[in-house]
């Protein structure tokens, strides 16, 4: 991809010797063998395990807990309960341990009350059934519509942020407004204008490995914990709060990771673990169930949309307006503003208006789940556009091209794009031989664009030099999308070394300094930054070494293809010295050699992409299966092409389940009722057509190499562009998520 | 809990007998165990079948009818020929049932003590007129599977009985089987319906058939009025109209999360006419 405009971080390369190879992954033995050691392979002399009370009511006071039955079982050896945490918290770190354990309600079915740790995991369970829980029921309230309505139950009284319009229900936390332009001037402009109400079901980031975790925490105020995360600093940060010791004195190691998606971003059982082992003064263990992983970590919010776009007869969009109320469970921050913002994203608008309202319900509290709030808004969007385009017989690739965003567009939500690659997307998109496919019988093509944000955050990086030649580099970002790898390529590219010959490791805690959490599709990007300029630091060293050995200048000599080199005749007449005769030296030429980098990288760069599927739908069932899928995402640069794809197809397999089956059920009683893989219906393996992908390359003028993350944009259009298939394959317009079969029946039937 | 692993039928049945707590057979464990895993059931007497002599046999008799053992699992039933050849509907039936894994532990007898008006090789073997042989305090009897479930999780099982084998009868000619199941997703799913149909043709005229569907009712059932709308027809477009009917009228469902009585009641109709088609077409010889 040629450059056109190089950025303040872009170095403008045009080859690269490692970077763009698909080179073995460093965890692949260890994961094909299962040595791999996750969070419920930890291990310690004499731990106990640890089970959780947790309330069967979607909503109660709890009047009292008798702990005395449980705490006489044999082999029982603590007890916790909110008594046992810090007291004084306030903020999202008090919504957090409200969260992981109740005070004076259970606020949802499923909410930890209690946690028992004893010798065995089933006198643990055992002693769960021996507590005692009085309750006192109050109403409940689990669809987002419902809890806006004035008559709901009040959650949690005096949540209510000041920016929420006056008169809305408690319930309703926080207002999110943005757009620009004359709305009336746009919709009155219009030939068409269509208005429609989208819903959406809460789901699950579906993650195969539970949560896990290993605590030890000494009467001292010192503790070590071994956990599954994708961010042990923001766990290490959190527990010490709710447990409330020093963050320095709680070191934890974040173990392989099976899965987050954004779900593990927080904490559930860790700070449960630790108090458990502060008050047994043993180590305790403890994993999460299926059923508890359902019922008490955070899926995705629900959505209730309203969407208003208006178009010309030529496709120009003359106007858009969207509101996005998103259910957070019975805690504020459901990433509605975020629905907001992504929603037109992909559009260059004169007159564009985005609401976004947070409502509390009788759920576990939201996690992030890949791109939060993105998904559901360009479903809602992209459905609209769709429906305007079929209507007035345009083209849809045709059409988004007519109104993209491009590099000087002014986003609804305030900023004005840097270099984006969409029209690359969609040039892509209609370049390609799905579009000019034939489609069979009661199958439908769908076409959608979606954006995400992308993020820098903090983030530290420490490589050290060994005396043989070769690097390890130590990371603070847990491994979930192949970063090892590409942290290592990117190295390579600097030092001039071997991909085979630089280890990476997700150091704990006390190695590094504060690192986000690995979301946000922020890791190759910022860890990958940090990496390559603590490659640079180190090289800085190298050169420094080169040019006291030669007696000249060390800003006379540069670095090339693993060698320290003279910088031009004038420096002098020296032989290329490579990078392992300098570290066999570098014990008695002023000692190790290691290169850091800390930063805030403020430069992410958006990131957009275009999906194309092909759905059937069999009238008489209303079932649907995805015969063909193809995924077009701008990468800026793909460091490891494979890894993108497995990304890209990674997002459209999670989306095909959050379109088509996968949804929380609840009950009249407010209970989950779908709390196990049977019946939470994630896709299984043969659900899935081969996802083919093309990654598209214009560089984020943010990063050396140009990289865009590519985490989450893949699970934004998916929504979207499979409604856009069912909507076409069966002639009815789907504005509900799951599309499941009873779903699409019956809007087959009253067609 | 205690584990028992006793040598014949006699013994087994008389631990139950004698056993004062919750007692549950283990063969494959596919559902004792995940309702032991889920704290669901926490039996005190654990009974395992699978030392008793000939549960591991299929065998075909001189009749040509067929004995399965209790602990015979799906996989080996997918894997015998002759079994897939004779009553390919009462095989695929149980192959659809869990994942690989499962396949090599899950059985017939505890996919129908386990009462689930959703297990998906019940309406095959009530299809395919299969009883089973129940050894227990009052002696030895036959039931067949259709009189066996009582309810969801519920059978005609008494303390103390136990179920000692399958009986398969012989398939004789020009006949064929089917069972068919509407799940949202391709595999590892629950049946939302299902529906087994068995027939025999002399030409091409239906002289008898059975009828069978899952998971619209609290228990299997057997419809005879779907059976009567094809009997004596070539299964043609007006017969499998009024075999949709019949099997649409016979729906007693629930709306639950795994789906609405709509929408049940509506599949019943369609797959009873699919599965009809597959089993005109294997009982005419043709490999379907």
């Amino acid at each position: 991809m040629a450059l056109d405009k190089p950025g303040e971080d872009y170095e403008g390369r045009t080859s690269y010797t490692h970077v763009g190879t698909r080179v073995d992954r460093p965890d692949g033995l260890d994961k094909v063998t299962g040595r791999a050691k996750f969070g419920a392979d930890a291990h310690a002399p004499g731990m106990l395990h640890g089970a959780i009370v947790r309330s069967p009511h979607a909503h109660a006071k709890i009047l009292k807990i008798d702990t005395s039955k449980a705490e006489a079982l044999a082999g029982v050896k603590a007890v916790v309960t909110r008594a046992d945490f810090a007291t004084g918290l306030e903020g999202e770190e008090w919504n957090v341990l409200e969260n992981v354990m109740a005070s004076d309600t259970a606020l949802y079915d499923g909410h930890a009350l209690a946690a028992i740790a004893a010798t065995s995991s089933l006198i643990a369970r055992d002693a769960v059934k021996l507590v005692e829980v009085e309750y006192e029921l109050l109403p409940h309230v689990t669809d987002v519509d419902e809890a806006m309505k004035p008559d709901a139950p009040v959650i949690r009284a005096g949540q209510q942020s000041k920016l929420v319009p006056e008169g809305m229900h408690p319930n309703v936390v926080n207002y999110y407004e943005g757009g620009h332009g004359d709305m009336d001037a746009g919709f009155a402009e219009a030939d068409l204008v269509i208005e429609r109400h989208f819903t959406t079901e809460a789901a699950h980031q579906g993650y195969i490995e539970p949560h896990a975790a290993l605590a030890t925490l000494g009467a001292d105020g010192k503790g070590e914990l071994w956990c599954c995360t994708q961010g042990h600093f923001i766990v290490q940060k959190t527990c010490a709060a709710l447990v409330g010791i020093d963050t320095s004195q709680l070191r934890v190691t974040a173990s392989e990771i099976g899965g987050g998606f954004g779900g593990k971003t927080t904490v559930f059982l860790e700070p449960l673990a630790l108090a458990l082992s502060r008050k047994s003064n043993r180590p305790v263990k403890m994993v999460m169930s299926r059923s508890e992983i359902l019922r008490a970590t955070g899926p995705t919010s629900s959505a209730s949309m309203d969407i208003k776009i208006g178009m010309t007869k030529d496709g120009r969009i003359t106007a858009g307006k969207g509101v996005f109320r998103l259910q957070g469970g019975a805690f504020p921050d459901a990433p509605a503003g975020m629905a907001a913002e992504c929603s037109f994203a992909p559009y260059n608008l004169n007159a564009v208006s985005i609401e976004g309202y947070e409502v509390m319900a009788n759920r576990p509290k939201q996690a992030a789940y890949r791109a939060p709030g993105s998904p559901m808004a360009a479903f809602a969007v992209e459905s609209v556009v769709d429906e305007l385009c079929k209507a007035l017989e345009l083209d849809p690739i045709e059409t988004r091209l007519k109104n993209a965003s491009r590099e000087g567009t002014k986003a609804a939500y305030g900023p004005t794009w840097d270099r984006i690659g969409l029209v690359e997307c969609l040039e892509a998109a209609q370049a390609h031989p799905h579009m000019q496919a034939p489609l069979r019988e009661s199958e439908g093509r769908g076409v959608a664009a979606g954006f995400w944000f992308n993020h820098g955050g903090e983030t530290s990086v420490s490589l050290a030099l060994s005396e043989d030649g070769t690097a390890q580099i130590s990371v603070g970002t847990p491994d979930i999308g192949g970063s090892r790898a590409s942290m290592a390529l990117m190295a390579a590219e600097i030092l001039g070394i071997e991909y085979e010959n630089i280890r990476v490791t997700v150091a704990d805690t006390a190695t590094l300094g504060y690192n986000d959490v690995s979301h946000g599709s922020r890791v190759t990007y910022a860890s990958g930054l940090a990496t390559i300029n603590a490659a640079k630091d180190a090289v800085g060293k190298l050169c420094d070494r080169a040019a006291q050995r030669w007696g000249i200048d060390p800003e006379a000599v540069i670095w090339e293809d693993g060698c320290a080199k003279p910088a031009g005749p004038n420096a002098g007449q020296f032989d290329p010295m490579p990078l392992k005769e300098i570290t066999q030296r570098m014990g008695r030429t002023g000692g190790p050699i290691s290169g850091h980098f800390e930063a805030t990288p403020e430069g992410a760069g958006v990131s957009f992409g275009v999906h194309i599927v092909d759905a059937h739908v069999d009238r008489e069932t209303g079932k649907t299966s995805i015969d063909r899928y193809t995924v077009i995402q701008d990468a800026g640069k793909a460091v490891h092409p494979t890894y993108v794809e497995g990304q890209f197809q990674g997002g459209a397999a999670q989306g095909i389940g959050w379109a088509l089956n996968e949804e929380y059920v609840y009950g009249e009683d407010g209970r989950l009722q779908n709390t196990v893989f049977l019946d939470y219906r994630i896709p299984v393996a043969s659900d899935l057509p081969m996802i083919d992908t093309v990654i598209v390359e214009v560089p984020n003028p943010g990063h050396p190499f140009g990289v865009r993350g590519v985490g989450e944009t893949g699970i934004c259009p998916p929504l979207a562009a499979i409604a856009n298939a069912v909507s076409g394959a069966v002639g009815v317009r789907m504005t509900s998520l799951p599309m499941s079969p009873p779903k699409i029946l019956k809007a087959l039937k009253e067609q | 809990m205690k584990y028992h692993q006793p040598s014949s039928f006699a013994d087994a049945s008389a631990i139950a007998a004698g056993a004062s707590g919750v007692t549950r057979y283990l063969a494959g464990g596919t559902d004792v165990l995940v309702q032991l895993r889920a704290d669901l059931v926490t039996p005190d007497d654990l009974i395992d079948v699978k030392k008793i002599d000939g549960v591991h046999d299929i065998v075909r008799n001189s009749d040509d009818s067929w004995t399965i053992g209790v602990a015979v699992t799906g996989a080996e039933m997918s894997e015998h020929p002759a079994l897939c050849q004779d009553w390919p509907g009462v095989v695929e039936a149980m192959d659809l049932i869990g994942s690989t894994q499962v396949q090599g532990r899950a059985t017939l007898v505890g996919n129908l003590c386990n009462g689930s008006p959703a297990a998906d090789s019940v309406p095959a073997m009530v299809a395919a007129d299969i009883s089973v042989t129940v050894i227990g305090p009052k002696g030895e009897r036959t039931i067949k599977v259709e009189d066996m479930p009582t309810g969801p999780g519920r059978t005609v099982l008494e303390k103390g009985d136990i179920v000692t084998a399958v009986h398969v009868p012989s398939r004789g000619d020009n006949a064929g089987d089917a069972y068919l199941r509407f799940i949202p997703r391709t595999e590892m799913d629950i049946a939302v319906v299902g529906c087994a149909v068995n027939l025999r043709l002399d030409g091409d005229t239906i002289t008898e058939a059975r009828v069978s569907l899952g998971a619209v009712a609290p228990t299997v059932l057997l419809v005879q009025e779907a059976a009567d709308a094809i009997i004596g027809t070539t299964l043609d477009d007006k017969a499998l109209e009024a075999l949709s009917k019949a099997a649409e009228a016979a729906c007693n469902p629930i709306n639950d999360k795994r789906g609405t009585i709509e929408f049940r009641v509506e599949v019943a109709g369609v797959l009873a006419k699919r599965a009809a088609k597959i089993a005109y077409a294997r009982a005419k010889g043709k490999a379907v």
